[in-house]
């Protein structure tokens, strides 16, 4: 644990202070004024999961029948539903933190005008994460109240995957604004979706990492499957020593991404 | 005298290999209108962004207020409002909140931002486009709300790139106005542009600007003396046959220019010019006499027209 912290106080703050990290909030203000208008459009994005829940409950769960966890067996819709709602956390996440940058960076120029103020680099980067990351969390909170609603929630733990999710949201947040930094326009939205499927599909998601026999190592790749191990264990109120890992895990990738990120920012926008 | 407001010495800016200003010396004193002049590729634009503090210079020296953009360059941006070559508006927004979040950046109070906002829309003539979608106002109305959202911060001293550029008539001269009563104020500005007559209009003192370099730096007025004559003769002899015409005025004026559409005979009294063209036994199309300007002393600097 220490070692994160030493490289959490290392690179952030020094780092992006050096970047002009003071005021990242406007941007979440800004996004905030902006979306009062669109507020649909940050609704719907929490309806995909939610569909998958409901097919999940009403068909694939009877043709499966329990599935063991930890030792434990559980309905095939406990078992999926923690692990969709971190693919939530993730959609969101990556949803505003790409396509939204791209547009903001490079269409709309809204960077441009920003850093002609005193806000600087480290700002537009740690506010577009954060926006990213509040607006993954939104979804996390919805998809929870449904799954409490449909008894899939097994204790008060199951709080504990907020946290979780705001930790997921982070990491592709910092994730997907570092990949739209290196973007050339529209076309290469498609390779975010192409990359989006597997990780939704592939990460322990729908069955559990024992099935993947050989291959567990390259699910264990996947940023994803970190987020639906953590989740599952708030939802399930287990917990074990693994967890420590899977939350290193995100929170190294998440300051990396981030660090990285600001830099990429201020050289294409400070040239 | 006051201690000026902008120092550039020996400054330059460097994309990978290639060089956009090749260095220069600038000094910018409080309550100025300072120009700079030039063709496309100059240099203009990249010594905008480097004074505006966005873009670190590549070498050289650069002060506003005293202070240096690469220790203190969000407390110079504090101070400065910048409208860009471009409008970077906020399309996502309407008129008015566009000022606000913009007022925003500048950590002003909301109470504030409104405020200011509601005086700004009244100075840019926007009041009744309050609610308006910014993507439905016309070109000029979006530099004038380029122009008004500058101002937020009540800036000491305004950087405008190429601000008339794509406009009409009529709304370059309503900009004008407003920049000259900003000028009125004492706000202190410096501009881009490549129309002879802006610089003319607007500019207390400018430098001519080409290949990344100045050339040329004093009033509109001190360059034209100092570069031309005081008028110009201009003779058209048909598409194709300037060329072939040019020589035959040599000795009319102190010099001449041939350009592909036009003869320029450079001389103190262009009517007497004319009369010795006649004299000569040439018959242009057509010939007009007039006061030499600006457009004529980047003619003579660079060898090419600013058109170009």
């Amino acid at each position: 644990m220490s070692d994160t912290s030493i490289v959490l106080r290392i690179i952030p703050v020094s780092y992006l202070s050096g970047l002009g990290l003071r005021r990242p909030h406007r941007m979440i203000e800004r996004h905030v004024m902006a979306y009062r208008r669109q507020w649909l459009i940050v609704v719907s994005g929490f309806f995909e999961p939610l569909f998958y829940l409901l097919s999940m409950r009403a068909g694939v769960g009877d043709l499966v029948g329990d599935v063991s966890v930890a030792g434990r067996s559980v309905p095939y819709d406990a078992f999926v539903a923690p692990a969709l709602m971190a693919s939530s956390a993730m959609n969101g996440a990556i949803f505003d933190s790409t396509g939204n940058v791209l547009h903001r960076l490079k269409y709309a120029r809204i960077y441009d005008a920003a850093l002609a103020t005193p806000m600087g680099p480290a700002d537009v980067a740690v506010g577009e994460i954060s926006w990213a990351l509040i607006r993954g969390q939104i979804y996390a909170i919805g998809f929870l109240a449904v799954m409490a609603a449909m008894g899939l929630t097994e204790s008060w733990w199951s709080l504990m995957a907020l946290p979780v999710c705001a930790l997921i949201g982070l990491t592709f947040a910092s994730i997907g604004f570092l990949g739209t930094t290196y973007m050339r326009g529209w076309s290469d939205m498609e390779i975010v979706n192409t990359l989006m499927m597997p990780l939704f599909l592939f990460s322990a998601t729908f069955f559990p990492i024992s099935s993947y026999g050989g291959w567990a190592w390259v699910v264990q790749l996947s940023p994803l499957y970190h987020g639906v191990a953590l989740v599952r264990a708030c939802n399930a109120g287990v917990w074990t020593a693994s967890l420590v890992v899977h939350a290193l895990v995100l929170l190294v990738i998440s300051v990396v991404m981030l660090a990285w990120g600001s830099r990429r920012i201020d050289r294409l926008l400070r040239r | 005298m006051p201690e000026p407001l902008i120092v550039a010495r020996g400054l330059k800016k460097r994309f990978d290999d290639f060089e956009a200003v090749k260095g220069i010396d600038v000094e910018v004193q409080p309550g100025e209108v300072f120009g700079f002049l030039g063709p496309n590729g100059a240099g203009k634009s990249s010594t905008m962004r480097m004074i505006a503090c966005v873009s670190p210079a590549s070498e050289g020296t650069l002060r506003l207020f005293g202070m240096d953009p690469a220790v203190d360059g969000a407390k110079i941006r504090a101070r400065i409002g910048v409208v860009p070559q471009l409008d970077t508006l906020d399309t996502e927004l309407s008129v008015q909140e566009n000022l606000w979040i913009y007022g925003r950046y500048f950590d002003l109070s909301r109470a504030e931002c409104r405020r200011r906002a509601t005086e700004l829309l009244e100075f840019a003539q926007l009041t009744d486009r309050a609610d308006s979608v910014v993507e439905h106002l016309s070109g000029g109305m979006k530099r004038r709300l380029s122009i008004a959202r500058s101002l937020i911060n009540e800036p000491e001293l305004l950087l405008l790139d190429e601000p008339t550029t794509g406009l009409d008539p009529q709304a370059r001269h309503v900009l004008w106005e407003r920049l000259y009563r900003l000028k009125q104020q004492g706000v202190t500005q410096v501009l881009t542009t490549h129309y002879m007559d802006e610089a003319e209009q607007l500019c207390d003192r400018l430098v001519v600007m080409d290949q990344g370099l100045i050339v040329a730096e004093g009033s509109p007025r001190e360059l034209i003396d100092q570069y031309s004559t005081r008028e110009v003769l201009e003779l058209r002899f048909g598409a194709g046959t300037n060329d072939q015409f040019g020589p035959q005025v040599v000795g009319i004026g102190d010099r001449f220019e041939v350009l592909p559409d036009r003869v320029l005979v450079y001389a103190d009294d262009g009517e007497a010019a004319l009369a010795e063209a006649h004299h000569r036994g040439l018959r242009p199309e057509s010939a007009l006499v007039r006061r030499s300007s600006l457009e004529d002393v980047f003619l003579l600097l660079t060898g090419r027209s600013l058109a170009d």
